[in-house]
């Protein structure tokens, strides 16, 4: 783990914890519905100031908090025109596929390239400490997929190419 | 020292616990729009009745220890409350509270004669029996409450009426009902006390400080405490001109709160141990924790283990799930089990992680505080 990382995800963590003390909240505008207040903004007592936690100026995380939801966005290193690509067909991918992961969000926040959605039901459900290590544990590792992905693509590239030229 | 139960095999949250009198039945509510009674037979518990007129998630329980009666609330806007028949089951009579909105919290006055319901709908209504229709009426506590009532608590008198909201602020309300009882005599809080007077309004802190979690009145009626969104506990005193002292902790933040003694409260919440605090009149000092797990120390691992860790997680080691403490999910109901708030052995502790968890406070404050003074 690099220099940087290791603060950085530590950061994280700390700032997860604290945010997802969730409670069950029913809506105070609505009869009888139980929503995410940080997703309907209803009203405004109910939802606490945003962090930024940040790497660098293209990695960074927002976390958004209210009494019974916390959302999650995170912006992914993407260097290079290959980095966004990959990045942008491999979160899409996931996103697509967003009930199965529970806790995705359909469409990230503008800004950024992946957002969960973590309710009071989640942390019901789930072990609170096992969603913080699991949105560590994505952070991680979505950056190692992708550079490897881009070696393999690269390396693809580069196996074609000689292929190609071996012609002339 | 802690005495751990779980209660029909299933390990749903417990979203709030109540007792009975002689602490031999407990109701409570997994989660979902049932409240279920379940009996003590030596360490089993039987399931004696399920309660399910709700058909929302119940959100409070009481059970009036001297009327046994219960009163239960719900995310449906009603509340219910439940007489026991000759034949041992229980059978709800409806409230007309009013709202329209969701009811949070529930709770008896001290003389059982009425109730409060605090509501999402910006309101409190104070309810009590009216025998010429035969049935439960209300009335509304509405200024100056800005946002959802999250807590509710009494005053000894049986007239004032602790509330804490989201909108960062802890107040107390006359509830007294002219039409059920004498005129109360005055206290520290104040002398006039028509239904709904504001007697004495607390901000979390001025520059706001997050919802409030919850509310005790001390047993004298002076003092009361509340915890909130900011992980502090704050005490106020009204025979010291309303003065509030605040201990900022570093757990997470509390959801529930009680006293035990005179000068003693317990907390809990989110960090999933229940804390002793005692306050000397000027300054609250921790007083020790509940909860004195160690981590376990894994002992072999099983070739069975590493198989359902890496089917459940795909992982192999499984050792960091468990969390240290005895409640494995957030504290979110604190009741007394042997005692009151004048002087407390056993509190009882239920949460998310679906168990309840009886502490026994003398031999835990003997064993790990000797001297220390409750």
């Amino acid at each position: 783990m690099s220099a940087t990382l290791k603060p950085y995800l530590t950061a994280v963590r700390h700032t997860l914890t604290a945010a997802m003390c969730l409670t069950n909240f029913s809506s105070q505008v609505v009869e009888r519905h139980n929503k995410p207040e940080i997703e309907v903004r209803s009203s405004k007592e109910l939802i606490l100031t945003p962090v930024v936690i940040s790497r660098n100026e293209r990695e960074r995380v927002l976390i958004e908090t209210s009494v019974n939801s916390v959302r999650i966005s995170i912006a992914v290193k993407q260097a290079d025109e290959i980095e966004k690509i990959l990045c942008h067909k491999f979160t899409r991918f996931m996103m697509r596929r967003a009930e199965n992961f529970v806790i995705l969000r359909r469409k990230p926040i503008e800004g950024y390239d992946i957002s969960f959605l973590i309710t009071n039901f989640h942390t019901e459900q789930m072990y609170k400490h096992k969603l913080v290590d699991f949105v560590i544990n994505f952070m991680e590792e979505i950056d190692k997929e992708i550079s490897e992905m881009k070696l393999a693509v690269n390396a693809r590239a580069r196996i074609c190419s000689e292929e190609f030229l071996k012609r002339f | 020292m802690a005495e751990r139960h779980t209660f029909g095999g299933s390990l749903t949250s417990i979203t709030c616990h109540a007792w009975n009198k002689d602490r031999t039945q407990i109701a409570l509510s997994p989660n979902n729009n049932e409240i279920h009674i379940y009996k003590r037979e030596g360490n089993d518990w039987k399931l004696t009745d399920v309660l399910n007129q709700h058909d929302l998630r119940v959100m409070g329980i009481d059970w009036g220890k001297n009327t046994n009666r219960i009163v239960t609330c719900a995310a449906d806007r009603n509340a219910y409350v439940w007489t026991q028949g000759d034949d041992g089951k229980w059978k709800p009579t409806l409230v007309l509270l009013r709202i329209n909105r969701a009811a949070t919290c529930v709770s008896w006055s001290p003389l059982e004669n009425k109730f409060a319901v605090g509501s999402g709908a910006r309101l409190i209504s104070v309810c009590y029996f009216e025998s010429e229709n035969d049935w439960w009426v209300s009335k509304h506590i509405k200024k100056p409450i800005r946002s959802t009532i999250t807590c509710l608590d009494w005053h000894p008198n049986n007239c004032l009426l602790a509330a804490g909201s989201t909108d960062y602020k802890v107040r107390v309300f006359s509830a007294y009902v002219k039409d059920i009882e004498d005129q109360p005599q005055p206290t520290p809080w104040g002398s006039r006390m028509p239904l709904g007077n504001l007697m004495a309004e607390f901000k979390n802190t001025n520059a706001g400080g997050g919802w409030i979690h919850a509310v005790s009145f001390s047993a004298d009626g002076n003092r009361v405490c509340w915890v909130g969104h900011d992980s502090a506990i704050n005490i106020a005193d009204a025979t010291n001109g309303n003065n509030v002292v605040r201990l900022k902790t570093e757990f997470l933040p509390f959801l529930t709160c009680d006293w035990i003694s005179i000068n003693s409260l317990v907390v809990a919440g989110h960090t999933c141990v229940p804390l002793i605090y005692t306050f000397d009149g000027s300054k609250i000092a921790q007083g020790g924790k509940l909860d004195q797990s160690q981590k376990k120390t894994a002992g072999g691992i099983s070739a069975r283990q590493i198989f359902t860790s890496l089917d459940r997680n795909a992982r192999t080691e499984s050792s960091d799930t468990i969390l240290e403490s005895i409640h494995q999910n957030a504290i979110t109901c604190v009741r007394h089990y042997d005692g009151d708030k004048t002087s407390c052995k056993k509190i009882s502790t239920s949460g998310i992680d679906g168990q309840m968890i009886i502490w026994d406070l003398t031999s835990a404050l003997n064993n790990k505080m000797q001297g220390l003074k409750l």
